[in-house]
């Protein structure tokens, strides 16, 4: 006979090792707030995790922005021909991409780019020995290592996800213009007549910064917290990867819940 | 040992969950004197280690500090002993992202106001000593382990410390690079008037090198003795020990079934 308990009891081991991890994240995050001082006092730390997390992301960001505006461009003026609504295209080109679009992807993508980047190396410090030995010397990983990572992180999203939005209102502006031949007052002057900056690009900046607390600190626990292994790095930084996508598409739906709550 | 001491081990136990590493280890560590404590792989003596740096908090027991309490220290405390040792890790522990210069720097630069011409000059001081001045602008990753280990070593005295403690240092080294490196403990314990701790397993060098050994078996101290005494020691353990047999209170074999009831010579075993 098949024993139900065994899976019962997993499912149940599961459940309380999820809980337990996410109350030693939540430590975590207090401790990385609270080592921040340094982060700020010596800024040249953050502005060079910046570099790495930000600025190396750029490519990434603006080519997909670009595409992802083109296609929205296609598929928008394919449905809204049928209702002779084609001026309509940059109003919905834009708001797709401030309000969801370009905070949600471009931090899917900063996760994939600079997320698993900032596991794998911190991982590797760790089973190199490198932060015990930062350690050693007296000098706190959290603070020198982990802080800025993190602060870096929370000010490269919002720009990324700016920097993506735009993209994409340019990549659907050369379709629905200059391939389609939609009407260039039309397309600018619908898209400011609709898009508030307040209820929409306000908004989009506090999703992406919201995905930007959130990647790092997965990516930055994820890769102090790797078991000293190859396994364990590469297990890591799937993982970062993993929880930093669902956790996204969630704190999404949760972010947009109440968004548009306070709007009505 | 009568000696100003400036690391005093009281019985110090350790346990990782229900398994004991350490069972109540004391030792002394005068002032100026470079001394080893040596064991088996899995005897509890990097572990001894971790704990006199303050990486580990022992089960019971205290380790002092020129006269203070480490572990009775709230982090900051720690961190202001800290400055005063430094350790050599068994791999260098090198930070990867930096040139050797920058790593050697790193200290000066965490914990000083130094102008940058002094921290040049400092730093070029330091891996001159280690006979690495000119690999300043290297990555660790094109350093060999020997290499690697003496600019480790330049970094971990960079800030004269009064202890300096080192994790294998001679781990997987070829004999002329471990010669380097022996030579170079000594020296520097001696230039910079600091106190050395070695942990390794490496008995001919660590005769030539040490003042004072103390041998740790199953997390308890089974011997110790100046190289002299450790030559001419009697104790199974040491003995077997310094001159590497097989057989004795180590066994050769891992605990295991009686032999014949495995290959199912003994009445009653079962043959799978």
């Amino acid at each position: 006979m098949l024993d139900i308990r065994k899976p019962i009891a997993r499912l149940g081991h599961n459940v309380i090792d999820g809980v337990w991890r996410a109350g030693v994240m939540a430590r975590f995050f207090g401790q990385v707030l609270a080592s921040s001082g340094t982060s700020f006092s010596r800024f040249r730390l953050v502005m060079r995790e910046v570099y790495f997390s930000g600025v190396l992301s750029l490519i990434i960001i603006i080519v997909s922005g670009l595409f992802v505006g083109m296609v929205l461009g296609l598929q928008g003026f394919e449905t809204l021909q049928k209702y002779g609504a084609t001026e309509s295209i940059g109003v919905l080109v834009a708001l797709s991409l401030v309000r969801e679009l370009g905070p949600v992807v471009a931090a899917l993508l900063f996760a994939s780019r600079a997320g698993s980047a900032i596991t794998a190396e911190i991982g590797l410090m760790k089973t190199t020995e490198q932060l015990t030995a930062m350690d050693m010397m007296a000098v706190s990983p959290m603070a020198r290592v982990i802080a800025p990572r993190f602060w870096a992180g929370i000010i490269s999203m919002p720009i990324l996800s700016l920097l993506f939005s735009a993209m994409g209102v340019f990549g659907g502006y050369i379709v629905g213009v200059v391939m389609i031949g939609v009407d260039n007052g039309a397309f600018w002057s619908q898209m400011q007549a609709a898009v508030d900056f307040r209820y929409d690009v306000l908004n989009g900046l506090v999703k992406a910064f919201v995905f930007g607390i959130a990647v790092t600190i997965i990516a930055t626990f994820e890769g102090y917290d790797a078991p000293p292994t190859a396994e364990g790095v590469s297990g890591a930084t799937t993982r970062t990867v993993v929880t930093s996508a669902l956790t996204i598409l969630a704190l999404d739906l949760v972010l947009t819940a109440f968004m548009l709550r306070a709007d009505h | 040992m009568l000696q100003d001491s400036l690391v005093e081990v009281e019985s110090v136990s350790f346990a990782y969950g229900r398994r004991p590493i350490l069972k109540g280890v004391s030792m002394r560590v005068p002032r100026g004197k470079l001394v080893a404590i040596m064991g088996a792989s899995g005897s509890g003596k990097t572990t001894l280690l971790r704990i006199i740096g303050g990486q580990l908090t022992p089960t019971s027991g205290t380790v002092r500090l020129a006269g203070e309490d480490l572990h009775a220290l709230d982090a900051a405390g720690l961190y202001r002993m800290r400055r005063r040792m430094s350790m050599l890790f068994q791999f260098g522990a090198l930070f990867t992202d930096m040139t050797v210069f920058e790593n050697v720097a790193f200290p000066l630069r965490e914990h000083t106001k130094l102008s940058e011409s002094m921290i040049r000059d400092l730093v070029m001081m330091k891996l001159e000593a280690v006979g690495m001045r000119g690999s300043h602008r290297l990555k660790p990753a094109e350093l060999s382990g020997g290499m690697a280990r003496r600019v480790a070593l330049a970094r971990a005295v960079v800030l004269d410390p009064a202890l300096v403690m080192y994790d294998e240092p001679f781990a997987g080294l070829d004999p002329i690079a471990l010669a380097v490196i022996g030579r170079l403990i000594r020296t520097l314990n001696d230039a910079l008037g600091s106190t050395s701790i070695i942990v390794t397993h490496d008995v001919l060098e660590s005769l030539q090198l040490v003042d004072y050994l103390y041998f740790i078996s199953d997390g308890v101290i089974v011997g110790e003795g100046t190289p002299d005494e450790i030559r001419a020691s009697k104790l199974p353990y040491v003995k077997q020990f310094v001159h590497g047999e097989t057989d004795g209170p180590v066994p050769f074999h891992y605990p295991a079934a009686p032999y014949a009831k495995d290959v199912g010579l003994a009445p009653g075993a079962a043959r799978a």
